[in-house]
């Protein structure tokens, strides 16, 4: 038995305890994410907090881990996922990609345009947010080529993309510009298949799967976001960053 | 502060001895206490969240063919959708991961971790606390606040909170974790091991209930005001 350390009346002893487990009304504060009037906010605060924190654990230089081909996912077991039509119907005659916003050079670019730039080919992993992973490869210019390309202002903030299925992204000019960031029009080094998002779709083995919009019709580059992201809009993360 | 034992007396009339009519015992500092309610209650989010997003895809094999692992029931899971979820999962990982780093930091620097930490000298104690747990073995004489069976659970519970740290991690960055990743196995087996982590602390969680429910009101008390009434030591 331990020696005594000191001596307390019955009553004082009670003060102290009731003193001690008062100390503990911060544990209460977490109540605030049961009113349903403040739950929303909350959360929507802690999301932007995990974002805010992605985009600073975020490195430009450091590349995605690429894989070797005897890795890949088959091509017809690499998931078509949309959030509407796997075929919006593109004419590609017809098609172009239509850029505005801080750009030196606004205007229709076409998919050969894209596809003078080097072309880059990446087996790398897409991570849906549901959680299943697949190792894709995937072939196309880089965001960061085109955008020079387009005269881009890198120190806009933003990319946004429109696509023929009313889908819509948005994307921090960090990722944009990283090296593994591609226009995409090539999978498994044949041309893009519809379902996949032909002509042309982003690859972002640094974002998670629905960050990697299909079936671009539009690319701005701007400071302001009116909308973020199709999911993103109904909650999802915007930063997502892998 | 922790560790100290005293002798709670009733006073009575001016020339009568005072009475002892318990000793107290502080067990639990403070910081203690708050991270063990705050992050029980961050562990029952991040569970039910975590549930839930897992719903999104039972499976831990292949999308194409999905084989589903288990369907779990929606009523016990938090967030409503997988995007619903993921809002209670990564805003609470912040207040799972803060109170357990604050936890820890306490813990090392105060000395305190000496109360809680499995060591080898434990390791002779083991047998006879199992022993008396499920087979009526005799009970070992209590000497500390925690015998050697109760170092090891809370101890195996605080290294399973932080792998569970470690697999989310690689989880949500598979690309800036990428070498963490690697440890692991890399993504896939990541996010088997966070399932299967989960299970294990849940696991601890009723077996630290039920105990808890065994060992008396008093023992309960002392995780919110940090003394314990009459301890068997």
């Amino acid at each position: 038995m331990s020696k005594i350390d000191r001596r307390m009346t019955d009553k004082k002893f009670s003060q102290v305890s009731r003193r001690e487990l008062l100390k503990l009304a911060p544990v209460l504060a977490l109540g605030a994410f049961a009113i349903p009037k403040l739950q929303q906010g909350l959360l929507k605060k802690g999301l932007g907090f995990s974002d805010w924190a992605s985009a600073r654990l975020f490195r430009p230089g450091h590349l995605a881990t690429t894989f070797d081909n005897a890795e890949l996912t088959p091509f017809e077991k690499f998931p078509i996922n949309g959030y509407d039509v796997d075929d919006p119907g593109v004419i590609f005659e017809n098609w172009n990609l239509t850029v505005s916003g801080a750009v030196k050079k606004p205007g229709d670019y076409s998919l050969a345009q894209v596809q003078a730039l080097p072309r880059y080919r990446q087996n790398t992993r897409h991570v849906c947010i549901e959680g299943w992973d697949v190792i894709g490869r995937f072939g196309g210019a880089r965001l960061a080529d085109f955008l020079q390309l387009v005269g881009a202002d890198p120190a806009a903030r933003f990319i946004t993309v429109n696509c023929a299925d009313d889908y819509y992204e948005s994307l921090d000019m960090a990722t944009a510009l990283h090296p593994q960031t591609l226009l995409c029009y090539e999978m498994y080094e044949q041309p893009l298949s519809r379902e996949h998002g032909a002509p042309l779709r982003l690859q972002i083995p640094t974002k998670v799967g629905y960050k990697q919009a299909k079936y671009l019709t539009d690319l701005k580059v701007t400071n302001v976001l009116d909308r973020v992201g199709y999911w993103e809009d109904q909650g999802y993360s915007w930063f997502y960053g892998m | 502060m922790s560790g100290s034992v005293i002798e709670i007396i009733h006073e009575k009339a001016k020339d009568e001895e005072p009475l002892v009519v318990a000793r107290a015992v502080y067990e639990h500092p403070y910081i203690v206490r708050l991270c063990h309610w705050i992050n029980t209650v961050a562990l029952f989010v991040m569970a039910g969240s975590g549930l839930q997003i897992f719903r999104a895809f039972p499976s831990f094999g292949a999308k194409i063919p999905e084989k589903d692992l288990l369907h779990w029931p929606k009523a016990f899971a938090i967030g409503g959708w997988l995007g619903g979820a993921l809002q209670w999962h990564l805003t609470f990982m912040w207040i799972y991961i803060g109170t357990g780093v604050l936890y820890l930091a306490y813990q090392i620097f105060s000395g305190n971790y000496r109360q809680v930490l499995f060591m080898p000298r434990d390791i002779p104690g083991v047998w006879p606390m199992v022993k008396h747990y499920f087979f009526f073995g005799p009970k070992p004489p209590v000497r500390e606040a925690y015998n050697p069976l109760q170092k090891h659970a809370y101890t195996t519970a605080i290294v399973l909170g932080v792998l569970s740290v470690l697999t989310g991690l690689v989880i949500w960055k598979p690309a800036q974790f990428s070498w963490l990743g690697w440890t692991m196995g890399g993504f896939h087996y990541a996010r088997i091991w966070h399932f299967v982590i989960m299970w294990a602390i849940l696991f601890f969680v009723l077996g630290h209930l039920v105990m808890v429910i065994l060992h008396g009101w008093n023992n309960f008390v002392s995780m919110l005001t940090g003394w314990k009434k009459d301890p068997e030591y």
